[in-house]
């Protein structure tokens, strides 16, 4: 079974197609990296998989299930992280974890034992009681992934999780990205670092709402004669900016 | 004299010392690097240059203007952009001009000299609420709104986050140009990319400069003997590179991963023993970048 299934789906906003009629799978374990220039329609998408949005027309089967017909059974079964908002900034770190497993519906006697492994596991057991505000963007994100696949969803959506994060911490975070591939958990993953589009199973690039290319980034490099993914990313995703509006 | 002149800035936080001695000097026409780790004094540095927060010991001076009195004044020279987009949502485009232009007390017309060019993008958009502006968009608003007083300093944190390639080489486009026109630029970035596109990088760690200079120069003073791996499975060689006895440390860098290599090691031996381990490996030496300083330096500093 596929982790995502999509045909035909489109999302417009008035007279302005945001995701033109997408049709493309995501294997099950598989690390999916969805690229676009800003205004591609990427987030849109995403959006609309997680369940979060009805989309216009066209189907997408998420999980299991259908995201128009079902999405609250499609968003029990993934987990989300954005750039933007991950966590509660005013809440200590286990107070953070603690929220987000029962909203998940964890029960509270696993919650304590599951927290200090996850703590362990990220070698982060000092920074239990610390505010996340005072935490480095690396932390932060790091953090907020674990917290985002507590409950073992199917499959992950990221969006620009490594986003303003330093070289170092971001190959960090790439590293907890394999360990939930390697448990089984579904990963899709949109970014602006070129070399992190190499680290993906296979990659998608968006274009002005439609998926423009979709391969491995070995075939995407050999399909535009490239010899980096940046290239790639560069001959599909030119054109003016006005147009990626 | 320089545009920017600074000994000794010392900025604390409650017990937390986010500067810890940091000199600076930024010439006019010169763009400045700022590449660290998160959490290391890159924002309240660039806080502490744009006025916004006043150092607790040590000297800031901006066009011969010291920021502990005169900062009125430097506040009309100095352009700055913070990392989070921080213009008003709700106005047009039209409308956040117009807006900063009030503040500065300058003329709103459309003929902002620096910001010229970056402006024609903008012109299509001008009735857009800045909300609905992709990401790109809203950072060439954003330097717009911070150049619309002809600044001769202009300040950005991260000005590139969240923006694809095509947009960051628009915007480091615009930078060259400000920065032949005269202006000192100082620039955060976790782009290592970026960094190579600057006059002068330092690397700030734990407050402080750790070294500063041309980004060769901080290749020569931290760049080792750097090799580049490849094979079909790169988790897995990756994982094998770590533990190998000749192998000092290594790091994913797209579809390759960079090895530093152990004392007395080489490539034949190093290809060897992963072939044994069943690795179609192909290695080669290359010559080191930013990317590899930095990891080099912030692992030194942060085991």
């Amino acid at each position: 079974m596929k982790a995502i299934e999509t045909e035909a789906l489109t999302k417009r906003f008035g007279n302005f197609t945001a995701v033109d009629s997408i049709s493309f799978d995501v294997k099950r374990g598989e690390i999916f990296g969805f690229l676009g220039a800003n205004g591609a329609g990427k987030t849109t998408a995403m959006r609309v998989l997680c369940g979060l949005s009805k989309p216009t027309s066209g189907r997408a089967i998420v999980a299991g299930h259908d995201v128009a017909a079902r999405p609250e059974r499609v968003k029990r079964r993934i987990g989300y992280m954005s750039q933007r908002f991950s966590l509660y900034e005013g809440l200590k770190v286990w107070e953070n974890i603690r929220l987000y497993a029962g909203i998940y519906g964890a029960r509270s006697a696993d919650i304590r034992e599951r927290s200090d492994a996850l703590l362990r596991e990220l070698d982060f057991e000092e920074g239990r009681d610390k505010l996340v505000r005072s935490l480095p963007t690396g932390w932060k994100q790091k953090l907020a992934f674990s917290v985002a696949i507590f409950h073992e969803p199917e499959i992950v959506f990221l969006d620009e999780p490594t986003g303003g994060v330093d070289p170092v911490a971001r190959r960090q975070f790439w590293e907890l990205i394999y360990k939930a591939a390697d448990r089984g958990i579904t990963v899709f993953v949109t970014t602006h670092y070129m070399d992190e589009a190499e680290y993906c199973d296979r990659v998608s690039i968006m274009v002005d709402g439609k998926i423009a290319a979709l391969d491995s980034p070995r075939g995407l490099k050999e399909q535009f004669r490239a010899t980096t993914m940046d290239e790639v990313f560069r001959i599909l995703a030119r054109g003016d900016d006005a147009r990626a509006l | 004299m320089a545009t920017i002149e600074t000994a000794g800035i010392v900025k604390r936080f409650g017990a937390v010392e986010a500067l810890s001695g940091v000199d600076l000097v930024v010439e006019r026409g010169e763009l400045f690097g700022l590449i660290g780790p998160d959490g290391g004094g890159k924002s309240t540095l660039l806080r502490v240059l744009a006025t916004l927060i006043p150092a607790d010991s040590g000297k800031v001076v901006i066009e011969g203007l010291d920021a502990g009195r005169d900062y009125r004044e430097i506040r009309s020279l100095v352009g700055y952009m913070p990392s989070r987009f921080s213009l008003y949502p709700d106005l047009t485009v039209e409308e956040n001009l117009k807006l900063f232009a009030a503040l500065f007390r300058v003329p709103a017309g459309d003929n902002y000299s620096l910001a010229g060019g970056i402006l024609e993008h903008l012109l299509p958009f001008r009735k857009r609420r800045a909300a609905a502006l992709s990401g790109g968009m809203k950072q060439k608003l954003a330097l717009c709104c911070a150049l619309v007083h002809e600044p001769s300093v202009l300040l950005l944190d991260e000005p590139t986050t969240g923006i694809d390639p095509v947009s960051r080489d628009e915007l480091w486009r615009i930078l060259g140009r400000l920065k032949r026109r005269g202006v000192a630029i100082v620039v955060s970035t976790p782009y290592m990319d970026e960094a190579r596109l600057c006059d002068r990088v330092a690397l700030v760690m734990q407050g402080r400069f750790l070294d500063a200079g041309t980004p060769g120069e901080i290749v020569e003073r931290h760049g080792r003997e750097t090799w580049a791996a490849r094979a079909d499975g790169m988790s897995r060689l990756l994982v094998d590179l770590r533990s190998s006895p000749l192998v000092e440390s290594c790091h994913a860098f797209g579809d390759q991963h960079h090895v530093t290599p152990s004392p007395g090691a080489s490539i034949e031996r190093l290809r060897e023993e992963m072939t044994a381990r069943g690795h179609r490996v192909e290695i080669r030496e290359i010559v080191p970048g930013i990317e590899d300083c930095f990891i080099r330096v912030a692992s030194a500093h942060t085991a």
